[in-house]
């Protein structure tokens, strides 16, 4: 099986945006705490904490490479042994930078000497772990696993209602086209009510969308016109599942239904540096008014993009022209299957 | 019931949807007399053909492309005879209880045959929703107004109409081809359509998005005053003195932020 959340490692990974910048943000605000515990009056706060963070930041930067560079190795050891891990290379940081001193500055800049920075450092990063850990904990599994449920992408009931009517509909005529159009339902109940919490990869994905957009054609007819560019579409990335199906079934209800004349769905998916960008253009009507379920399938969407990419996914939407647009960008992660 | 059999017209913008309706109504005709009088893809579609073919009840579709199942009801409840209206709907909380409000007979997706027998019966024996209830139904202004030209209804989309304006007894709908009679009285239409008109004369009310420029007119003799210069239209239009302040805020807005095409 591939990745799922479950199987995360709980450690942080010292190499993902996220991690780093909390690092950064927690050791700062310790330092900010040292600064004022520090300072005498409160107007002396600014000028203790940017002395403080002359020595705080180059410690912390070469920290964190180390902790960069050392991440498949520290993926493996529990939360103690890491804690122990973390804390000794701090120190290491602290003191590898106050050697590197002139004495004459070391003497005025670590007056209580260089073995107390290193204490000094350890500490700050026991504690900044200590917060990774918590906010860990708070994420655990079961609290990911239990969000990720109950965000699992809904089928619209206007769709689905919609669709079986359409079904019955041609059943007498064209029991073949009938016969293939609930297969095709079929298949998205699985989907939707399969295990939200295993990534699924693009190609998956993109196979899911064209069987839905089959069926929508049953009832819109030549209304609904649908380009796919998919020239550089790496189809092994990993997605949380029904993370495109959601939208186009927005892209079809604002974009195709409430226009009288063919109307075009347009989804782009390319490679950019080490992502996947994901385009969705569909016509934009003025004046409608449903515009609560379009906002509601946008942010389970982007919340799940956070619970399985965090910080490295994104979802923006625009507007213009006639035109609604949203574009998803995801690091790309192979899935193998 | 009476003697010959129910003429059922079905409006719906999916051609499933329309087959299945079909084949319901056949299978219910051993009970329910009934013949098919037309089907229409559209609002447009299905007031032209309901002129020429009269039925007794109308199925529409609530969710259509450029005029909705209930703005069709509200200008098929001008022709006479009135036609008897149920409408079809995939789920949909909130229009439900709106109908149950408005006692407007529904029916929802996927129709079932006795469902359909049991509406057929009602919608031909009850009289056709009003169109106050309808107005409330929709909650949003039609796209087109009705006018008798020679006893047929012509539909006139909102969005061509320049200006409407009160004369005696009926009030004139300006496109840039000719007028139209509608017969809305003025403040209805002024309430119906506060976002795209806006008010200039105690008898006019001009499109928002037509109005190109003003200019100063000084008649001989009487007191000087504003007029209109509209965008596809030859004539001056009036401003008077009490809605003038009004009249030019909303000039000065629209030229702050360029209108979105409407």
């Amino acid at each position: 099986m591939g990745a799922s959340i479950r199987q995360n490692p709980p450690v942080p990974d010292f190499r993902s945006p996220g991690t780093l910048a909390r690092a950064v943000l927690a050791t700062n605000v310790v330092a900010l705490l040292a600064a004022a515990a520090r300072a005498p009056a409160w107007d002396m706060l600014p000028g203790a904490f940017v002395e403080l963070a002359a020595l705080v930041e180059p410690a912390l930067a070469l920290a964190l490479a180390t902790l960069f560079l050392l991440q498949p190795w520290l993926r493996r050891l529990g939360w103690a042994a890491l804690a122990a891990a973390v804390a000794g290379i701090a120190a290491l940081g602290a003191w590898t930078l106050g050697v590197t001193l002139e004495p004459g500055q070391r003497a005025l800049l670590l007056p209580s000497g260089v073995g107390a920075a290193a204490a000094w450092s350890a500490g700050a990063a026991a504690l900044v772990l200590h917060y990774l850990y918590l906010r860990a904990k708070s994420l655990s599994p079961a609290l990911a696993e239990a969000r990720l449920a109950a965000l699992t992408a809904r089928i619209r009931p206007h769709f689905f209602f919609n669709s079986l009517n359409g079904v019955l509909g041609i059943l007498r005529e064209d029991p073949r086209r009938a016969e293939t159009a609930l297969e095709e339902l079929a298949e998205l109940f699985r989907a939707v009510m399969g295990d939200g919490r295993e990534l699924a990869t693009l190609g998956e994905e993109i196979a899911l969308c064209r069987k839905y957009l089959d069926l929508e054609r049953l009832r819109l007819g030549e209304r609904l016109r649908v380009e796919w560019r998919l020239d550089d579409c790496p189809e092994d990335a990993a997605v949380p599942p029904l993370m495109l199906q959601p939208l186009l079934e927005n892209a079809v209800y604002h974009g195709i239904e409430p226009s009288a004349e063919p109307a075009l769905v347009t989804i782009a998916v390319r490679r950019q540096q080490d992502g996947v960008v994901i385009e969705l253009v569909n016509p934009f009507h003025g004046s409608n008014s449903h515009h609560s379920g379009n906002r509601m399938a946008l942010a389970n969407v982007r919340e799940r993009l956070a619970l399985f990419f965090d910080l490295e996914a994104r979802l923006d939407t625009e507007t213009s022209e006639g035109e609604y647009r949203v574009r998803i960008r995801i690091p790309y992660r192979r899935l193998k299957r | 019931m009476n003697e010959r059999p129910l003429r059922i017209f079905i409006v719906d913008d999916e051609a499933p949807a329309r087959l299945r309706l079909k084949a319901l109504a056949a299978d219910i005709a051993q009970t329910l007399p009934n013949v098919l009088a037309g089907e229409a893809a559209n609002g447009r579609e299905a007031i032209e053909r309901l002129q020429s073919a009269p039925a007794d009840v109308v199925l529409i579709d609530i969710r259509m492309p450029q005029m909705d199942g209930i703005e069709l009801a509200r200008h098929l409840a001008r022709l006479s005879p009135a036609p008897a209206i149920v409408f079809v709907t995939a789920y949909d909380q909130y229009a439900v209880s709106a109908f149950e409000v408005n006692a407007a007979d529904y029916l929802l997706k996927p129709v079932r045959a006795a469902r359909l027998e049991a509406a057929l019966r009602k919608a031909a024996t009850a009289p056709p929703p009003t169109e106050d209830a309808l107005l409330r139904l929709s909650g949003a202004g039609r796209r087109h107004l009705a006018s008798f030209e020679r006893g047929r209804l012509l539909l006139v989309p909102v969005a061509d109409i320049l200006y409407l304006k009160a004369e005696l007894k009926y009030v004139t709908a300006r496109t840039c081809e000719r007028e139209f009679l509608v017969e809305d009285p003025l403040t209805r239409l002024e309430e119906e359509f506060a976002g795209q008109f806006i008010r200039i004369h105690r008898n006019c009310l001009v499109a928002r998005g037509a109005i190109m420029g003003f200019e100063r007119a000084d008649d001989a003799g009487a007191e000087s005053h504003w007029r209109l210069l509209l965008r596809g239209f030859d004539g001056k239009l009036a401003v008077s003195r009490r809605q003038w302040p009004a009249v030019k805020g909303a000039i000065q807005e629209a030229a702050r932020e360029p209108r979105r095409a409407s």
